[in-house]
């Protein structure tokens, strides 16, 4: 999946230099601190639906949509967050870069926490543009018992300040009419010619502002700044004594070592089962936590695919000649004369059976318990808890919220590694992602086959691939002895999940898989089909056979899955179905599957993360790590 | 009398009296409010030399070690 609705840097560059010379004057950028609410803003103003969640961070790249006001059609953009407009890491440099195309600013502020906030807007307002400020969160902030007086703010920095609460549309509309009422500023004259070639977005933004010092920027000092910021807070706002609610208390309590520590393996161990849970009953109507479902309903997809599909299929396949091309490519081979919609392989069978009927109810049972840990507040604070740990590792906490992103969809996962501050921890993140860690296409379909055998060799399947994890970035920490940064994060506060925002976002994570898996895995088999045909599969086997049999005890033919895994990971575990496997054979070919070369998808992310030099290391660890698993996997077991 | 943040006890807290350090940690330490003045109050220590965590102008941040001996709080 990867409509996270981040472009590719190349895309962007591309359609930014597009509008700079139709639409400059139109352009409106949304600028602001991480976690601010700049995307929920953003969704309001043009009804794009955008990731949203509750940690500073979420947006990697930027988000472009379109916002009408009257006649006039505007080009929107969501910058990522950065706390300041020195290019420090790459959501700063991005935000620079964006600068230097908009017609219009709309700086997005927490009114609950003026003084920090107030340190960018000042950056801002010395870019000399159009610039309006929108206090977002003043509902929150009242409650806190703060109170910022918009109007005085206005008259301390000589820009429209309007008080908005995003999640909810309060004073969007007068936001949107006072900052069109400011004149758009004049084209930049550096981008008329767009971004000539590949040089490193980076470097030219660090050159432009640390040497060139565009625009007479001069380097405020850093004193002058917070004592200004003291005194207009000062006169801006209002504290009240504020109580102790029940969300401080339990903020302070998922901090603290022990309670919180506890609290973390609860709350992991209850989303692993929720996750399960629901992801049972959504396939197979059975309501209950481990083993023997409670009850079953007379719910779920493999009903709806015996009782709905599977009639209709049968006279399908019966006005078929079974023998012909269509009917393999269509419904597959006939398993004693009925149709097996894992074994079978037809485009109509097992290609709409394993994403709609296996993969779809895990992944909307999994993606809805992620979004409530992202979107109540916990994930910063597991990444504090897992830091020191993490850290042993050569990584720091906050590469568990990649992580966790990639147990759902590795392409986001790497995509997340941005918010890593090194080069050095998110090119081991992203390796270790695209490694080890199964997304939940893959996992719905271990649990499906390997599940058959019970609880015991899921998780032992789970268990080595938590090993490979452990040891690739213990062989990565020890071989790579650089620099790594310690963790420094913000904790948002605790939030409830606003349902509509936690249905918004589940959508745009499930339509991606819809719109981007199905094509994938009807090409996967029309192409599996047309080599099987022509008999290259045959030859493949030959060649690969010392590996795969002798090493790792796979029958030659498990050369196949492992190829289509280079398209889609679910649809190729599937096709150990019909092989006959061993339990033995089953779990390695499980493991070698989720570890051997990434899903193309993944693997197109990954290389335009890491660049083509590091995204080959990657390969070549993740090689090297698929030969020895393998290999031990199959002496040991 | 100074403390470093890793010294404050849980519960402890003052005013923010120097931050040291390289122009970029002093950079990225100044975003997150830790400037000369701010209100901090520590939250807690994490076991195994992991991360303090502290409230400065009402945000909780959690600061490596290394980076937290550099704040030093008159308390």
């Amino acid at each position: 999946m990867r409509n996270e609705r981040n472009p590719s840097r190349s895309e962007a560059k591309k359609s930014r230099a597009d509008w700079s010379r139709k639409h400059l004057e139109l352009d409106l950028l949304l600028v602001g601190q991480p976690n601010v609410g700049k995307s929920v803003l953003f969704s309001r103003l043009t009804g794009v639906r955008a990731v949203v969640s509750n940690y500073p961070g979420t947006t990697v790249s930027y988000t472009a949509g379109r916002m009408r006001s009257g006649e006039v059609t505007y080009r929107v953009v969501d910058a990522p967050g950065t706390y300041s407009l020195e290019p420090l890491d790459e959501a700063a440099a991005v935000t620079i870069d964006l600068l230097d195309d908009a017609g219009r600013i709309i700086n997005v502020v927490d009114a609950g926490h003026l003084e920090r906030h107030l340190a960018l807007t000042l950056e801002l307002l010395e870019q000399n543009r159009p610039i309006a400020v929108a206090l977002n969160m003043s509902d929150e902030a009242r409650r806190n018992g703060i109170h910022v007086d918009a109007v005085a703010l206005e008259a301390e920095l000589g820009v429209p300040v309007v008080a908005v609460v995003a999640r909810t549309g309060e004073g969007v509309k007068q936001l949107i009419d006072r900052c069109l009422s400011l004149p758009p500023a004049p084209r930049c004259s550096g981008d008329e010619a767009g971004h000539p070639g590949h040089h490193p977005h980076l470097r030219r933004l660090s050159q432009d502002h640390l040497l060139s010092e565009p625009k007479g920027h001069v380097h405020l000092d850093p004193d002058r700044v917070w004592q200004r910021i003291g005194r207009i807070s000062e006169r801006v706002q209002r504290l009240e004594h504020h109580r102790h609610g029940l969300t401080e208390r339990l903020e302070e309590l998922s901090v603290h070592p022990l309670w919180g520590s506890l609290l973390a393996v609860f709350v992991l161990a209850a989303a692993f089962v929720l996750t399960r849970m629901l992801g049972e009953f959504f396939i197979t109507g059975g309501v209950g936590i481990v083993g023997e479902p409670w009850l079953t309903l007379p719910f779920g997809t493999e009903l709806l695919f015996e009782r709905a599909v599977r009639p209709l299929l049968t006279m399908f396949s019966g006005a078929l000649h079974p023998g012909s091309l269509l009917h393999r490519a269509l419904i597959g081979t006939l398993v004693d004369g009925q149709i097996d919609f894992m074994q079978s392989f037809g485009i109509l069978t097992s290609g709409i059976f394993i994403p709609l009927g296996v993969v779809l109810p895990y992944l909307v049972s999994f993606y809805f318990v992620l979004s409530l840990l992202e979107d109540s507040g916990y994930l910063p604070r597991l990444a504090v808890f897992l830091d020191s740990f993490m850290h042993r590792l050569g990584l720091h906490g906050y590469a568990i919220i990649p992580t966790l992103l990639g147990l759902g969809c590795n392409v986001p996962g790497v995509m997340a590694t941005r918010i890593l501050e090194s080069k050095l921890q998110r090119f081991v993140a992203a390796t270790l992602i695209s490694i080890a860690v199964p997304c939940a296409a893959l996992q719905a379909m271990i649990v499906g086959l390997v599940g058959r055998h019970g609880v015991a060799p899921v998780l032992l399947v789970y268990g080595i691939l938590a090993i490979v994890w452990l040891l690739i970035s213990l062989v990565l920490r020890i071989t790579l002895r650089q620099f790594r940064p310690e963790l420094l994060m913000e904790i948002p506060p605790y939030r409830f999940p606003v349902p509509r925002a936690l249905a918004a976002k589940l959508w745009i994570r499930i339509s991606g898989f819809l719109r981007e898996a199905l094509p994938i895995i009807f090409v996967a088999i029309i192409a599996v089909n047309v080599l099987y045909q022509l008999r290259l599969f045959d030859r493949l086997a030959v060649l690969a056979e010392p590996v795969i049999t002798r090493l790792w005890g796979l029958p030659p033919e498990a050369v196949v899955p492992l190829m289509v895994g280079i398209l889609r990971k679910d649809l190729a575990l599937g096709m150990f179905a019909p092989l006959s496997l061993t339990l033995k054979q089953l779990i390695i070919g499980s493991v070698l599957l989720a570890m051997f070369f990434p899903c193309i998808a993944t693997f197109v992310v990954l290389f335009r993360e890491l660049k083509v030099k590091d995204g080959l290391k990657s390969v070549g660890i993740m090689l090297l790590a698929v030969f020895g698993t393998g290999t031990v996997l199959n002496l040991v077991l | 009398m100074n403390k470093s943040l890793n010294d404050l006890a849980p519960g402890e807290g003052g005013r923010v009296a120097s931050v040291e350090g390289g122009l970029r940690v002093r950079q990225r330490l100044h975003s997150l409010g830790f400037v000369e003045g701010a209100t901090v109050h520590k939250l807690s220590n994490l076991a195994w030399g992991g991360p303090v965590v502290v409230e400065v102008n009402r945000v909780q941040v959690a600061i490596g070690r290394g980076m937290a001996r550099r704040v030093s709080v008159e308390v």
